[in-house]
């Protein structure tokens, strides 16, 4: 039976994703032995149940990523922070030094300070996540079994981590696979 | 000088008297991962990532400021030490914002290499976040606060090789920081002779070259060689 994998991104650049479809050939070996179920590359609307390995790039920035990750937790097996924002909160994160009430701070900078065309700070309810007072690691909110650093982390290093777990046994990354940045 | 005879992970290895367990453990072969320390200036034990067991000892020794003793046992590496060596590299690197991805010195620098080598691929403490400043009035230099691991090696290689003593450690705990002078912007800094030895002192990229960007601030390695051997060739005297 093939491995249901799903990708997840919360707040980062997608430069994990790009990494991802950096594997080019290995995609298709890797297709012979798993089942996309949800990834921003694949027209899937829930998170479904039953998901084997869940990559997560991105740091938990917004009341939607808190509210993600909670349900991954419950539906996966295998949870992966995939990539520097996930592991660190990385560059994501650099809001935090702003202290509390950052969340409005940098809100108003960007869409009022900084904007030339109608200054406004959007606020849709159901629409527009709020913004969490400070941006987490992955791995801060719920347990993940695995980390893999790296901004983003190459398609090398993600091909060796996926062949690992695929095959069965224990990811163990060494040396410069796990090198931040 | 006399000789010690001591143990380093089971073999008998001598070592002169008054040298450290870091010498004698290179001397031997044993590698013991360091970040405060650089070859040339003294020794303070501040990342404590050197520590070591002696048998007898019921707390871990940093190898860097501990003498050799005669019929000293030492063990470099065991469960406990890794265990502890990594509780202190994560708490560097969750006391201020080390973020690799746009940083002058990724990709060269010694604390992203320590992570990997100590097995560090995640953090288990809160990070902090704290909010420090970047002092660039420096026409050469800058100083960016939030990546400094206070190793203080910029300190003594101005103290003891340039011999300007422009830095200094102020503050107690977590406020603790690098300053210029009576803490005054380095621009202002009457004592600093821009030498830039810090700069190629520091492990991090808390020092750097003004105009590096992210991954440019490569150290000079032969300038590193200099600060090495400059005290016993008496090259930091401009001659007259």
């Amino acid at each position: 039976m093939k491995t249901r994998l799903a990708t997840v991104w919360l707040g980062g650049c997608s430069g994990c994703h790009m990494s991802f479809l950096d594997l080019d050939e290995f995609l298709i070996d890797l297709i012979q032995q798993v089942d996309v179920v949800y990834s921003p590359v694949v027209d899937a609307k829930e998170y479904p149940e039953d998901v084997d390995v869940c990559l997560i790039e991105g740091a938990v920035c917004n009341e939607d990523h808190l509210e993600m990750v909670h349900r991954i937790r419950l539906r996966t097996d295998k949870v992966v922070a995939f990539g520097d924002c996930a592991v660190t909160g990385n560059v994501a994160a650099i809001r935090n030094q702003l202290g509390l009430g950052n969340h409005e701070n940098v809100l108003q900078r960007a869409y009022v300070e900084a904007a030339q065309l109608n200054p406004r700070v959007p606020s849709e309810p159901g629409i527009v996540p709020p913004l969490l007072e400070r941006v987490m690691p992955v791995h801060e909110v719920i347990h993940v079994d695995y980390h893999l650093p790296g901004c983003p982390p190459s398609a090398a290093r993600i091909r060796t981590f996926l062949t690992q777990l695929l095959a069965g046994e224990e990811p163990r990354l060494t040396g410069e696979d796990i090198k931040f940045g | 000088m006399a000789a010690k005879t001591l143990t380093i992970d089971g073999r008998q290895v001598s070592a002169e008297e008054g040298a450290t367990i870091l010498q004698a453990a290179e001397e031997a072969g044993a590698k013991i991962p360091t970040l405060c320390h650089l070859d040339g200036i003294y020794d303070v034990g501040a990342c404590r990532l050197c520590l070591v067991e002696v048998a007898g000892v019921p707390k871990l020794l940093p190898a860097c400021t501990t003498k050799v003793a005669e019929g000293m046992d030492v063990r470099t590496d065991s469960e406990r030490i890794r265990s502890y060596r990594r509780i202190n590299f994560e708490l560097l690197l969750a006391e201020r914002n080390h973020i690799c991805a746009v940083c002058v010195a990724n990709g060269h620098c010694e604390l992203q290499t320590l992570a990997y080598s100590l097995g560090v691929d995640h953090v288990r403490y809160d990070y902090r976040f704290p909010r420090w400043e970047v002092d660039t009035t420096h026409s050469l230099f800058g100083m960016d606060h939030n990546r400094c691991v206070l190793c203080s090696r910029c300190v003594r290689v101005c103290w003891h090789i340039e011999g300007a003593g422009t830095k200094n450690v102020a503050g107690r705990g977590a406020q603790s920081r690098i300053i210029t002078d009576l803490n005054m912007p380095w621009k202002h800094a009457d004592s600093c002779t821009s030498c830039g030895k810090c700069v190629q002192a520091c492990p991090t990229g808390a020092l750097f070259h003004k105009g590096s960007t992210v991954g440019e601030m490569e150290r000079d390695r032969s300038k590193l060689e200099f600060i090495v051997t400059a005290r016993e060739k008496g090259q930091w005297i401009a001659p007259d």
